[in-house]
């Protein structure tokens, strides 16, 4: 009893896996290369032809080439400051991670106040006298806008998850280590590339893994913030899906970005690998 | 009667063993403990006694019954935990009447027994707080009170005092053998420090590698260690070891002198004597000092004799320095021998 | 000579007060840029519709709660909000009832396969489960769960079981195992030490992680837009609805969404720590 009691206890779990992570993404993966009853790659044909997908494709990744180095450095530096304060530090640590439980839909709505066209932006600028009326900021006239308003979004939104991994994994760092190195010469910001860098290694891994693949799904944001404008491959998975009522499409884009997603989290796991030893 | 008998009881996790065939008796209200270094199987030994571990073969009987089937709670055992186990969402009162109260017994005798223990342990002012109010040493006795509260057959005690400091330690050692004499229980304490062992018990298991070289008692253990290892082990410093060569029938050759020793079929075999069981005088081993350790009331002397190690405990008003040369005349009745190829005594 | 290491001194001190300004208006500009957004979000909120429209902003709200109202009496939002509601407890108690035994498995025991369940569960983070509900969308049709809370409920239920795994995993483990090997000498069977001991030590924790279940539910865009056409999340609803909706109607919404997760991280805020830092293991 004692060694199926382990077993007993996972099997609903397994089994609730199998059945909704596993089972399914055979399905769509099924689906994907199937047309009318017979396989095919008619459906990658399809979607690579229509003239959205190297937009979105394009859009996607230049979204998160440029989000994701930035989070990264903003979350850095987030971390460093809560792990370097001593009094309000919970206080801090709340405010930082508040925008964890912010939605990406209520995060475009959020920046949506401030970039429509009464919003928040319009508006100090024509306090401040740079502007004589309101500049329709989020039209498809100016796609660099929408670009940079949703990056926005997304930076403000997200970091804070990349924020709350680095703290938990500074934590683990033990303080000796920074002060052997001190006591070495070393100076703060040596002591930061040597240092906690270096021993931040599995942190960074999960951190940018959780992180570069949330910005391959990234859509209530893009939707909210620039309608049809700016698609992106989830705005054109759900299109697909839903306005034109082509499941094999639909599937065929979630596979690419199934691919990219697994493709990067081998690239990161590679990149930041830490030999077993070597782990704090 | 609450007899231990452990019969030809061994322990594999996965491919490593971490007791070998082992058999023991421990009596009826009998101090046990079980000494040796870490990884040498006697915290699972134990940890088999109290159900906490299934062995891979063998029988564990409490009493007369066969016991290593059963659950600890159906074993009539008590145990104190190293890290002392006290559960912190209760008070100390809970904590003590916890096993009480899950034998359902009234709460008239609930009250009783966590007062008298309470009072045992010098803690009936703290019955109200919780774990994290508490230090180490009081944790420590609300473990202690939580066991002795059971009135078990059986207290297992796996190494109760080794989170303590050095002071604290001492102090709860002797208080410790008190009650548990008081209490008349048999008793069986894990520990890899050798005066505590020596101090506590009736009778000592000396366990190496999964096995129990030597079971004595105390005193036993000490001057007549029954394999290499027990002599290197117990003692502060250890026994001394010098190779010896056969010199004739019941002679040996040791540090150039002729001495007599037993009859053993080989040819090498090792002289042994304890620091402490040396003198100086003429005609000894002679050795080189090396370093000079003043310890108050003896001074250390590590000396060379021949290219081995050769420690002495000397008197303090002794001035030796490095380099002096020393003759040193073993008490001819505290020379032990032991066998170089299966590591135990000769005789 | 004094002269000199006073001179040094002095300029150390006032590289070391300077760089200490440098550091509170870094924190400062930080909190800035978290916080001054949801601010803005809530005078659009707390701001009559009229308010909302028109040209430039001020930058109080007016607490006229006319958006408020108009969101609420909108078609279909109370409806959606009664549904986020119910799928995102429903998502808690599925996540944390498949989650914590296995959580409690991985930290008590060693077995045989427990590398291949952990790989398992670590696998579902390079996968965008979002995508999940296209497959079930075809699966829940035939099964009679589509359009229903139960089916979304599930999806989300994948999104939040990893967590809920690994997070119940970093609790157990942090509960010593002798606590439980006490009880059990002192006279427990094994339900009774954890309903005794184990449990009551990891309720608060437990509670957090079926906290952040209930928010991942309640902030789920995709799968609920296309898993529900009548029974609309909030999420699902607004999206919808945001080509049509006039803007007092978004803001208003984006607070609705805002607000809960405002208090959820805060009950949470605790447990950050704790169950972000085994992500790294």
């Amino acid at each position: 009893m004692p060694r199926l009691l382990p077993y007993l206890l996972l099997l609903p779990a397994t089994a609730f896996l199998c059945v909704f992570f596993l089972y399914p993404f055979v399905l769509v993966a099924m689906e994907s290369v199937t047309r009318e009853g017979s396989y095919s790659l008619d459906n990658f044909q399809r979607m690579v032809s229509h003239w959205k997908f190297g937009t979105a494709m394009r859009n996607t990744l230049l979204l998160a080439a440029v989000v994701v180095p930035v989070q990264l450095a903003l979350s850095l530096a987030m971390a460093s400051v809560v792990t370097k304060l001593s009094t309000g530090r919970s206080t801090l640590l709340y405010i930082f991670a508040i925008p964890l439980g912010i939605s990406d839909l209520a995060a475009g709505l959020i920046w949506l106040a401030i970039f429509e066209q009464t919003g928040f932006l319009n508006s100090a600028l024509y306090g401040l006298g740079v502007i004589e009326q309101p500049v329709l900021f989020l039209s498809y006239q100016n796609p660099m806008v929408i670009f940079a308003a949703i990056a926005l979004a997304e930076i403000w939104r997200a970091t804070a998850i990349m924020m709350v991994i680095l703290v938990a994994g500074m934590g683990l760092i033990p303080k000796e280590y920074g002060e052997a190195a001190e006591v070495f010469g070393a100076t703060a910001w040596q002591r930061f590339r040597k240092v906690t860098l270096p021993m931040l290694k599995p942190s960074l891994q999960t951190a940018l893994i959780l992180r570069v693949i949330l910005a391959f799904e990234v859509f209530a944001v893009v939707i909210a913030l620039g309608g049809t404008n700016f698609p992106v491959l989830m705005e054109e998975t759900f299109q697909w899906q839903f306005t034109l009522q082509d499941r094999g499409v639909a599937a065929a884009y979630a596979m690419v970005i199934l691919g990219i997603s697994v493709a990067f989290t081998i690239l990161i796991l590679r990149l930041l690998h830490v030999p077993k030893g070597a782990r704090v | 009667m609450a007899e231990i008998r452990i019969k030809n009881v061994a322990k594999q996790f996965g491919a490593f063993t971490a007791l070998h065939s082992v058999d023991m008796t421990i009596r009826d209200r009998e101090f046990m403990v079980l000494l040796g270094a870490s990884g040498c199987g006697k915290t699972t030994l134990l940890r088999i006694i109290a159900g906490l571990e299934t062995p891979s073969q063998g029988e564990v009987w409490i009493g007369d019954r066969r016991v290593d089937k059963l659950p600890p709670r159906e074993r009539g055992i008590a145990m104190v935990f190293q890290n002392y186990a006290v559960f912190p969402h209760l008070t100390v009162f809970e904590n003590i009447a916890f096993g009480l109260r899950m034998a359902k017994l009234p709460q008239s005798e609930v009250d009783r027994r966590v007062k008298r223990t309470a009072e045992l342990m010098h803690i009936e002012q703290l019955l109200k707080r919780y774990s994290g109010q508490l230090s180490g040493g009081q944790r420590q006795r609300v473990a202690v009170a939580r066991a002795l509260a059971m009135e078990p057959d059986v207290i297992l005690m796996d190494e109760p005092l080794s989170n303590l400091d050095a002071l604290l330690r001492l102090e709860m050692r002797a208080e410790l053998k008190g009650v548990l004499a008081e209490s008349k229980t048999t008793t069986i304490y894990v520990t890899h420090d050798q005066v505590e062992a020596m101090s506590l018990a009736d009778r000592i298991s000396v366990m190496n590698g999964g096995y129990i070289v030597q079971s004595a008692d105390p005193v036993e253990v000490y001057r007549n260690p029954a394999a290499r290892f027990v002599g290197s082990f117990i003692g502060n410093p250890p026994m001394n070891f010098l190779p010896a060569t056969r010199a004739g029938t019941n002679q040996w050759t040791v540090a150039g002198r002729v001495v007599p020793g037993p009859n053993a079929p080989r040819d090498r075999i090792e002289f042994a004597i304890r620091p402490e069981d040396m003198r100086l005088g003429e005609d000894g081993i002679p050795a080189t000092v090396r370093v000079v350790e003043p310890l108050g009331a003896h001074t250390l002397v590590t000396t060379d004799v021949d290219g081995s190690m050769l420690r002495a405990l000397v008197d303090s008003d002794l001035s030796v320095a490095p380099g002096d040369h020393l003759s040193l005349v073993p008490q001819p009745d505290r020379v032990r021998w032991f066998d170089p190829e299966t590591m135990e005594a000769v005789r | 000579m004094t002269t000199a290491t006073d001179t040094v001194s002095v300029t150390r001190d006032e590289v070391r007060s300077a760089s200490k300004w440098l550091f509170v208006a870094g924190v400062v500009m930080l909190c800035i840029w978290v916080l001054l957004p949801i601010y803005f979000l809530m005078i659009n909120a707390l701001s009559s519709p009229e308010e909302v429209t028109s040209f430039p902003k001020r930058m109080f709200p007016s607490f006229d709660l006319a958006s408020v109202t108009f969101f609420f009496k909108f078609q279909g939002v109370l409806r959606a909000l009664w549904n986020s509601v119910q799928v995102a407890s429903l998502t808690m108690i599925l996540a944390i009832g498949l989650g914590a035994p296995a959580g409690y498995a991985l930290s008590r025991f060693d077995f045989r396969g427990k590398e291949a369940f952990r790989f398992l569960v670590i696998m579902t983070r390079a996968f965008p489960l979002p995508l999940l509900a296209l497959p079930l969308a075809i699966m829940f049709i035939r099964t009679g769960l589509d359009d229903t809370i139960l089916g979304l409920a599930l999806v989300h239920a994948t999104l939040a079981l990893p967590f809920a795994v690994l997070i119940t995993f970093s609790l157990f483990s942090g509960i010593p195992v002798e606590l439980e090997e006490a009880a059990w000498t002192l006279g427990c069977t094994r339900i009774q030490a954890f309903y005794k001991v184990i449990l009551p030590l990891a309720l608060p924790g437990i509670a957090a992680s079926a906290v952040f279940a209930f928010v991942i539910s309640w902030n789920e865009v995709f799968a609920a837009a296309v898993l529900t056409i009548q029974n609309r999340t909030l999420t699902a609803f607004l999206l919808q609805s945001l080509d049509v909706s006039p803007l007092p109607l978004k803001f208003a919404g984006g607070a609705m969404l805002v607000l809960p997760a405002l208090i959820f991280i805060f009950a949470v805020r605790k447990y950050l720590f704790a169950m972000w830092g085994i992500a790294n293991r």
